[in-house]
């Protein structure tokens, strides 16, 4: 289980997360929604210890992980698959993929990791020998998401993997998230998509501001009139 | 005049596979780090005299004592990079000069302590005879030098190519928060980065000992022509650097022949301004971010 408790993030003087707190069960999917500049892709960082919080606490399997250092958080198997893709343009895909595998236990692995990643997301098998910079968007997403898979993740998270793909990209993205989670990952969505995101998820966070103004059952939120008046347009 | 041409071109050819490999270090750590590195010159020097003290105290010719040269460099230029370029690592760009500069100075009085300023060669039996092709001649140590340049290069080709250590310096030269997100330590692959742009420099200084005097100040020439390469290949390109260290030898070697040595070096300062008034992006002109 992942817990983040009353975690305040800065940017300078900027308070950007205030007192954010929540928790993810092991194999549960949650979404965490919220408009532009609510701290979403914030939060994540401190979470993947990219930034370091003013206060509170990450929590993973009573494990205080706060402070760990980058690698040592994706070595417990938290991992990200970031906004903006960040892939490596001028190397292949295949070596994109290896490197999602960088690290000891999941490089023992990486054979058949990377079958696997390659049977789940055909399409990056046919460009394995192409520079991920020349793939076209979505295929670039896909290439993120194989990259985090390879990492044997027990968490992924996915900062807005919808940004910028077309709606047949997105659902057919959605899907692979979805199986993700059926093959028992533990799934964190963030997403600007509030619908989709909240359907495919088990719980919902909505962010706003550097702090969760809403929360509960994924399907309770879709039905809230609040949420649907201020992110459905309803 | 043709054999003099000719000449003149191999042994250019010759000495810019020294200056492409010792370039391609500047480069790489650019790649890397976005610094550029001025105690390139000295870490040449450094090379030389470490091939220098295993010459003279153990009779090892360089070659043969390559291996090392090539490990002490590498641990060397680690320990630089841990100790004083990673705390600067975000510092802006004219502190960091200042810091590699200064470094530069600390590295050549060391050697002018440790082995005084008197000039000091390596004269291998047997490698002094030119070997003849009718009215051309080739340098032997030079030839050594070429072949042992190319391996080199090959060996850091492959090494960043075929290696996860490579690619990890490769990703995190490009994308450096997406490598963290992978679990690459950023600060580790600096400081090795940093190892193999140093081991670039003291294989080409110790390739260079046999060919010319050694002496503590003797890399200061060569630390304007690496960073001169290196911007003309564009800098971070390494590959380019080696392309463009290439051309610099024998536009220097062809320039002492067609006008005198001392002109041969402002014909080269003179590519710079032109390189970097009109493609500053260097030779394959790679857009700059
Ligand atoms: N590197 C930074 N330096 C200073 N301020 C930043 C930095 N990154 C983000 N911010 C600020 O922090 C706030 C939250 O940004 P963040 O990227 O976390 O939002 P977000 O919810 O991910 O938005 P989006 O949906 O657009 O990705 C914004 O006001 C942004 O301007
Ligand atoms: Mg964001």
């Amino acid at each position: 289980m992942l817990t983040v408790e009353d975690l305040y993030v800065n940017y300078g003087t900027l308070q950007i997360i205030q007192g954010v707190s929540m928790k993810i069960e092991d194999g549960e999917m949650i979404s965490l929604v919220g408009s532009n500049g609510a701290g979403k892709t914030t939060l994540l960082k401190t979470i993947s210890g990219l930034k370091k919080p003013e206060s509170g606490k990450i929590i993973w399997d009573g494990e205080d992980i706060t402070t760990l250092s980058p690698d040592k958080i994706v070595a417990r198997g938290i991992v990200q698959v970031p906004e903006g893709r960040k892939l490596f343009p001028q190397m292949t895909v295949q070596e994109n993929l290896e490197l999602g595998s960088f690290l000891k236990e999941a490089k023992k692995k990486r054979k058949d990791t990377l079958e696997y990643v390659y049977e789940m997301l055909p399409d990056l098998q046919k460009k394995a020998k192409m520079p991920a910079g020349s793939l076209s968007g979505g295929q670039q997403q896909m290439v993120a998401i194989g990259r985090g898979m390879m990492a044997c993740p027990k968490v992924l998270i996915f900062d807005e993997p919808s940004i910028g793909l077309s709606p047949l990209l997105t659902d057919i993205m959605f899907e692979i998230i979805r199986k993700i989670k059926d093959s028992g990952t533990t799934v964190m969505l963030v997403e600007q998509n509030v619908q989709n995101a909240l359907r495919m998820a088990d719980r919902g966070y909505v962010l706003e501001q550097g702090h969760i103004a809403m929360e509960g059952k994924a399907s309770d939120l879709l039905e809230n009139e609040e949420l649907k008046k201020s992110y459905l347009g309803i | 005049m043709a054999v003099s041409i000719t000449q003149s071109l191999i042994d250019g050819l010759l000495m810019g596979g020294v200056y492409a490999l010792a370039a391609l270090g500047v480069s790489l750590i650019f790649g890397v780090m976005k610094i550029t590195n001025f105690a390139h010159g000295a870490l040449i020097t450094v090379g030389m005299f470490v091939a220098y003290f295993m010459f003279a105290q153990l009779g090892v010719s360089p070659y043969v004592s390559l291996p090392i040269t090539i490990l002490v460099m590498f641990l060397l230029g680690y320990g630089i990079q841990k100790l004083t370029i990673n705390p600067i690592i975000t510092a802006p760009s004219h502190n960091q000069l200042l810091l590699t500069q200064g470094l530069s100075i600390v590295l050549e009085n060391l050697l002018l302590v440790l082995f005084t300023a008197n000039y000091k060669s390596i004269s291998l039996p047997g490698f002094d005879k030119a070997i003849k092709f009718g009215a051309l001649s080739i340098n032997k140590p030079k030839l050594i030098a070429f072949g042992l340049v190319v391996l080199a290069s090959l060996g850091v080709y492959l090494l960043l190519q075929k290696t996860d250590i490579g690619h990890a310096i490769s990703a995190t030269s490009v994308q450096r928060e997406g490598a963290t997100l992978m679990g690459i330590k950023v600060e580790r692959i600096n400081a090795i980065a940093f190892g193999i742009g140093v081991a670039c420099a003291g294989v080409a200084g110790a390739l260079l000992a046999p060919i010319q005097y050694i002496s503590p100040t003797v890399g200061e020439g060569f630390q304007l022509k690496c960073f001169v390469i290196a911007v003309f290949g564009g800098l971070g390109n390494i590959w380019g650097a080696v392309v463009a260290g290439l051309i610099i030898g024998v536009v220097e070697s062809v320039a002492s022949l067609a006008l005198g040595g001392s002109w041969s070096e402002m014909v080269i300062y003179l590519i710079f301004i032109l390189v970097l008034l009109f493609k500053p992006t260097g030779l394959f002109g790679k857009k700059t971010r």
